[in-house]
């Protein structure tokens, strides 16, 4: 789960990390008060979870009281890689003379979180990456041991940074961590890291991601799951806990297994079509679970033929074909269905579903994929 | 011959109370009888599968009594970690953990504790281990497979049980059959399940099955450049997957540039692999 910067930086300002003056608008006279308060130069920043936010023009500089209105308007009513502005953070200018990045994220391979510093902030640490890496340099910490100063220290001095700037960086890399640790957090970054005039630190912007399987003992994120990016099919479909993805294909389908759903999708594309969705009903669904993940795939306009591939596991493909069968009374005319049961009850499963002729049934995934493709073209538009 | 563990293996299921460790404790059990002893806290000294089997409290008491060698995890994702790392504890030799859902900060620590430890972790959110005809430790459904000389690794469930029922219908054998598991951080690599098979005298030839999401496959793609004689085939998922949605399992996201089916499928292909584009293409490519 993804923050905001405005929620990460409260984060960071709770730690002791200093952050500029700022406060949350959603209208464009609610900036203006903000902006009266905190006193101008402003800078007006979109509060969307996507990057290019800058170049998209979801960030704007204002210097005074008479442009604040209509540029808090223009920010307001934009989208961002289509994502539509709800919210501005309203925040002091700050004069900076250079920029750094410093974020800690984990490392898959190493299986350790590792902290990285450039003194090239300011632009993505993966384009620094790329055109300067010598600008970059990073080490592991151990998860039982935690980040020590020395670690910063060595960072520090392999970029060259000014002595006088490594106590502040010591200060604020060590509060980074306790936020990454205390919150299982996957990716905390600020960047960019600000040297003011006078010498010191400053985060102007900040991303943070929360691990979704930890979410369970980190109660205090989901009152702001406000922002988690989800169609209301989606949201629906997390209500019966299957896990649902909606795509822009018209083939929608329905699978047992992270993997399977995604190979059934690549096979519909290998037939000549796109998936509609990912939709993955889990290990031992049962008949109402599988009933209800029909009933949302069969609610989106835009699919024209399903995909049904179950390869019982733990999942009895005879506990499928009941649920299937609750919901074909409910099946749009015009639409469908293609099943492919294989593994544990099969034989069960296809026998029940052989009561509903409105249903195909195919023997192998890809053929199963080649039917559902050739009946959605039938369909007229 | 099987990499990992053989049909000699003393398999101790913690979480074996549970639904879900019961109900596969009594599917290992008919397939090989290996399973000798349980573990679930407040029910040490009962018995389970038809009384043969005695249930602990510890891991250490279930192998002081038993000789427990090999673990595997039923217990939910809260208490999974803390299960592997009793196990690592009592010095168990393999653990296969399936629980999905552990945070990823608990699986740090887990990774940290194996680095001083001799134990071996496949998994989490792991199918498990079959071995044809052998033994089974895990989910994985011992029918779908026959005994023979390819090794499968993979890091999905259902779409392994696919790819290896593919094998079974076309008469082609599998020596062993690893999951290592959907998440981010897992305790065994596809490098070092290549490198077994490269080494275990009963494998010819190796499927991996990859999916979208991090670097495993890119990595396992130079190991096979430079280490590994045998025929490798590799299936990538997630071709259609779009970036930034996680795909079901925690590990399989794009982000940005890193994870794509694309860098995976190049990376395999310069290694001289052989990719198929379908499950049931394994069958037409595979030369036995």
């Amino acid at each position: 789960m993804k923050l905001h910067e405005y929620q990460a930086k409260l984060f960071f300002a709770r730690e002791g990390i200093p952050v500029p003056k700022s406060g949350l608008a959603n209208t464009p006279i609610e900036a203006r008060q903000v902006a009266a308060e905190i006193g101008y130069p402003v800078v007006l920043k979109a509060q969307v979870l996507s990057g290019g936010r800058g170049k998209a023009g979801g960030v704007r500089l204002v210097r005074n009281d008479s442009e604040i209105e209509s540029n808090a308007n223009l920010i307001l009513n934009s989208q961002i890689r289509g994502i539509p502005v709800q919210r501005l953070l309203v925040e002091k200018a700050v004069d900076y003379s250079g920029e750094f990045y410093l974020g800690i994220v984990n490392d898959r391979s190493l299986a350790k979180p590792i902290l990285i510093l450039s003194s090239s902030g300011g632009i993505e640490i993966e384009e620094v990456a790329l055109t300067a890496p010598e600008r970059i340099e990073k080490a592991a910490i151990n998860p039982l041991l935690g980040l020590q100063n020395y670690t910063v220290r060595a960072l520090a001095s392999g970029l060259g940074i000014d002595y006088a700037l490594w106590k502040p960086l010591q200060h604020i890399a060590a509060a980074l961590w306790k936020l990454f640790d205390r919150l299982d957090a996957t990716l905390v970054e600020i960047n960019p890291l600000a040297v003011t005039p006078e010498g010191s630190l400053m985060a102007l912007d900040g991303k943070m991601t929360i691990d979704d399987n930890a979410l369970y003992r980190q109660k205090d994120f989901l009152e702001l799951s406000d922002q988690i990016v989800e169609t209301p099919t989606e949201q629906e479909a997390r209500k019966f806990c299957l896990n649902y993805i909606q795509l822009n294909g018209n083939i929608g389908c329905m699978v047992n297994g992270a993997g399977l759903a995604m190979a059934t999708m690549d096979c519909i594309q290998q037939a000549g079509s796109e998936p509609a969705n990912f939709l993955d009903i889990g290990g031992g669904a049962t008949a109402d679970k599988v009933a209800a993940a029909l009933t949302i795939i069969m609610k989106d306009p835009k699919v024209k033929a399903v995909l049904i591939n179950i390869f019982g596991g733990i999942t009895r493909c005879d506990e499928v074909a009941k649920g299937l069968a609750a919901v074909i009374p409910e099946m749009p005319v015009g639409l469908s269905i293609v099943v492919r049961l294989a593994g544990t009850n099969a034989e069960e499963g296809r026998k029940i579903l052989e009561n509903y002729p409105q249903l195909l049934q195919a023997e192998t995934l890809m053929s199963a994929a080649k039917i559902a493709v050739r009946e959605s073209m039938q369909v007229p538009a | 011959m099987t990499i990992l563990l053989n049909e000699n293996a003393h398999i101790l299921v913690q979480g074996i109370t549970g639904r879900e460790g019961l109900y596969h404790s009594e599917r290992m059990q008919a397939y090989a009888k290996n399973v000798v002893a349980g573990t679930s806290p407040g029910h040490g000294g009962e018995w389970v599968l038809g009384d043969k089997v005695p249930v602990f409290d510890t891991v250490r008491d279930a192998k002081e009594s038993t000789q427990a060698d090999t673990s595997v995890i039923f217990v939910p994702a809260y208490a999974a970690a803390d299960a592997i790392m009793e196990s690592i504890e009592a010095e168990i030799r393999l653990i296969v953990c399936i629980s999905e859902g552990i945070p990823i900060k608990d699986m740090l620590k887990v990774r940290a504790l194996l680095e001083h430890s001799e134990s071996r972790l496949i998994g989490p959110n792991s199918p498990g281990i079959l071995s044809p005809g052998k033994v089974k430790a895990g989910i994985i459904p011992g029918s779908i497979a026959i005994p023979g000389r390819v090794g499968v690794v993979s890091r999905s469930g259902t779409l392994t049980y696919e790819v290896v029922q593919v094998l079974k219908d076309a008469n082609i054998g599998v020596s062993t059959c690893v999951g290592i598991g959907g998440d981010p951080i897992v305790g065994t690599n596809f490098v070092e399940c290549l490198d077994l098979f490269e080494s275990d005298p009963h494998t010819d030839q190796i499927i991996l099955i990859g999916e979208i999401g991090g670097n495993e496959e890119e990595l396992a793609a130079e190991f096979i450049l430079n280490q590994v004689t045998k025929p490798v085939y590799a299936y990538i998922a997630g071709r259609t997957a779009p970036e930034n949605r996680r795909m079901g399992h925690a590990g399989a996201i794009i982000e940005g540039k890193t994870g794509s089916a694309r860098s995976k499928i190049e990376a395999l292909l310069r290694a001289g692999v052989q990719l198929f584009s379908y499950p049931e293409e394994i069958a037409e490519i595979i030369r036995i």
